[in-house]
């Protein structure tokens, strides 16, 4: 369990996170989505008691990071695969890991296998591919075999083969109980990694609720096609609702379909198709953090570049 | 520094403010390993130090550069030692001059220690060293525990092995001394417990500036620059500020002779003490309260 209350953290006049609150519950995959800049990476920060916040508070299972002996048996994260020693071995910077919390050399054999590494466990790290890497700290994150789990931006770089193994994975520790807390800019990657989500942008809160209820809530729209468009448009709009024209269809937003349908009939309106429309993930998304983008590239853009405000 | 600002701001956000909860509710659902944590991260430091290649050479550059000057230095004296006068011939150090590659090697193991804990800031991997061991005055005391031992060992091979080359260099012209005439061996641990004090001093100021170059550039400037300044200043300042920085210091550690407005070896060792108590104070301090 993690659990963020009015977290807030400024780097001198910028508001990196800004009072946050979330809870990060057992037994799921939980994403944290936000636009580049949007603080995920310093939030994630604030929880590993590397960074001290401004105002607020993180706890993991009920206590701060920071005071914590031997923390990788309860918490693993991986926050950065690139932060290597390029000289080290992979195994050589597993172990000086694994010893730093009093596990043994077999553990870190372990982890190898489980990560595929075990053949090059010898080589000097520098030279890995980002993929070698992630999968490196992802290990690292495993030597401890913890129940909370933390990942930022752990797909970067990885081929479709290890995208799905690492979605594997998540959905395995997920199902032993464990808590997954995986931050990705990669918003087709998390609907089918995530059960839950947690989004924020410009460090606050958007959105934190089921993918099912995001999408269903967030930009669901009725396509309607009907002889008497003018007509049924006005209806539409009377009541209420938010009607566009699209290729000679109403594409109706507020109401249900089974609203639009019983004005229709109502008023003697014939209907041709009336179809509900989910917006993907991706639409949702956008809606909820449209007004929330930290560098816009002229018009709001999701997924960005990798080149947002990271440390 | 970030982290003791108020969050006056920031207050009206939440309930919830900055002051840090006690551990109410310890949720132990795992055994954790018990035991202190220091001996677990001086092994892993230990791990690191002698898992890359860079430091192997670094210590072995150590060693050469000490050793391979010395005799140097050694062999251009019997070389000109027959054309010097009775006053120099009289004030002549053997111990002293088989040490001269201390001032090189000095900065070969300074610079080393300043890396220690700079490549972790310069890759990124302090965030995980810090992850690990959330305790982050234990990390650093395993750093300096580990590079201390790891460099006082090394530093003593390394003038030991200067010491009797350049004696066997100077007695070719029956100018060397024998370990166990007065002051001697004093004069070589001298060497050795000076090449440690600046190592750690490096490791001190690296933990301090973060950056590698900034670090490197701030040791030089303590270790070589700032002895120039002080001569720069008027007598008796000039003298009396020079004997309290760490080229002062090791000059009186590796003299045989004492040598006129020094410290004596004594108080020498007690001013390097004080120089790493608050340059690692300072360190403490910073490591425990930064953003990292």
């Amino acid at each position: 369990m993690i659990d963020v209350r009015g977290l807030s953290k400024r780097y001198g006049s910028t508001v990196a996170v800004d009072g946050l609150s979330f809870e990060v519950a057992p037994g799921r995959v939980t994403g944290f989505l936000g636009p580049n800049g949007a603080g995920k990476s310093t939030t994630m920060r604030l929880i590993l008691g590397l960074d001290a916040p401004n105002a607020g508070t993180a706890t993991v299972n009920g206590t701060t990071y920071r005071g914590r002996r031997f923390p990788m048996h309860e918490v693993g994260a991986l926050l950065d695969a690139q932060a290597l020693h390029p000289g080290r071995s992979a195994f050589h910077h597993l172990l000086s890991l694994a010893q730093s919390n009093r596990i043994g050399r077999r553990r870190v054999d372990e982890v190898l296998g489980l990560v595929g590494l075990t053949d090059v466990a010898g080589r000097r790290a520098g030279p890995f591919s980002l993929g070698m890497k992630q999968r490196l700290g992802i290990a690292g994150v495993m030597l401890g075999d913890p129940e909370i789990l933390l990942f930022d931006e752990p797909v970067t770089g990885l081929d479709p083969e290890g995208i799905v193994w690492i979605r594997n994975l998540f959905h395995r520790l997920a199902a032993e109980g464990r808590t997954v807390f995986v931050s990705s800019h990669l918003m087709s990657e998390m609907a089918l990694t995530a059960q839950h989500l947690v989004v924020i942008g410009r460090g606050k809160l958007i959105a934190d609720d089921s993918i099912d209820r995001i999408t269903a809530g967030a930009g669901s729209r009725v396509r309607v096609l009907s002889p008497q468009r003018e007509e049924l448009a006005r209806v539409l709009t009377n009541e209420g609702a938010t009607v566009q024209t699209e290729d000679g269809a109403l594409s109706v937003t507020g109401f249900d379909a089974a609203r639009v349908g019983d004005l229709a009939a109502g008023h003697g309106i014939t209907l041709h198709e009336l179809t509900p429309q989910r917006a993907s993930l991706e639409e949702a998304f956008f809606e909820l953090t449209e007004d929330s983008v930290e560098y816009h590239g002229g018009e709001p853009r999701w997924p960005g570049s990798k080149m947002g405000a990271k440390r | 520094m970030a982290g003791v600002e108020d969050g006056s701001e920031a207050m009206s956000t939440d309930t919830t403010v900055a002051a840090p909860e006690p551990a109410t509710e310890v949720a132990e659902r795992r055994p954790s390993p018990h035991g202190a944590v220091l001996p677990a991260v001086v092994h892993t430091e230990w791990t690191k130090l002698r898992s890359v290649r860079s430091t192997v050479w670094s210590l072995v550059a150590t060693i050469g550069i000490t050793v391979g000057l010395g005799m140097l230095f050694c062999f251009a004296y019997t070389r000109r030692f027959d054309r010097l006068g009775l006053r120099e011939r009289l004030t002549f150090d053997p111990t002293a001059q088989s040490l001269r590659g201390l001032f090189l090697a000095q900065l070969a193991i300074g610079v080393l220690g300043v890396l220690v804990i700079s490549s972790e800031h310069a890759t990124g991997l302090i965030r995980t060293t810090l992850t690990a061991i959330p305790q982050r005055r234990v990390v650093l005391a395993a750093k300096a525990i580990v590079f201390g031992v790891i460099a006082a060992v090394v530093t003593t091979i390394a003038v030991f092995i200067a010491f009797f080359a350049g004696q066997a260099v100077l007695d070719t012209k029956q100018l060397g001394v024998a370990i166990g005439d007065p002051h001697v061996l004093r004069a070589v641990l001298g060497a050795a417990v000076y090449l440690t004090f600046v190592g750690l001093l490096g490791l001190a100021i690296g933990t301090i500036v973060r950056r590698t170059a900034g670090a490197i550039a701030t040791l030089v400037g303590v270790v070589l620059v700032l002895p120039l300044l002080a001569q720069a200043l008027p007598s008796p300042w000039n003298d009396d500020i020079a004997k309290f920085l760490p080229g002062g210091i090791g000059t009186s550690l590796f003299s045989v002779r004492s040598v006129a407005d020094r410290l004596s070896p004594a108080a020498a060792l007690v001013v390097a003490v004080l120089w790493l108590a608050g340059t690692f104070a300072i360190a403490t301090v910073l490591i425990s309260r930064r953003d990292a």
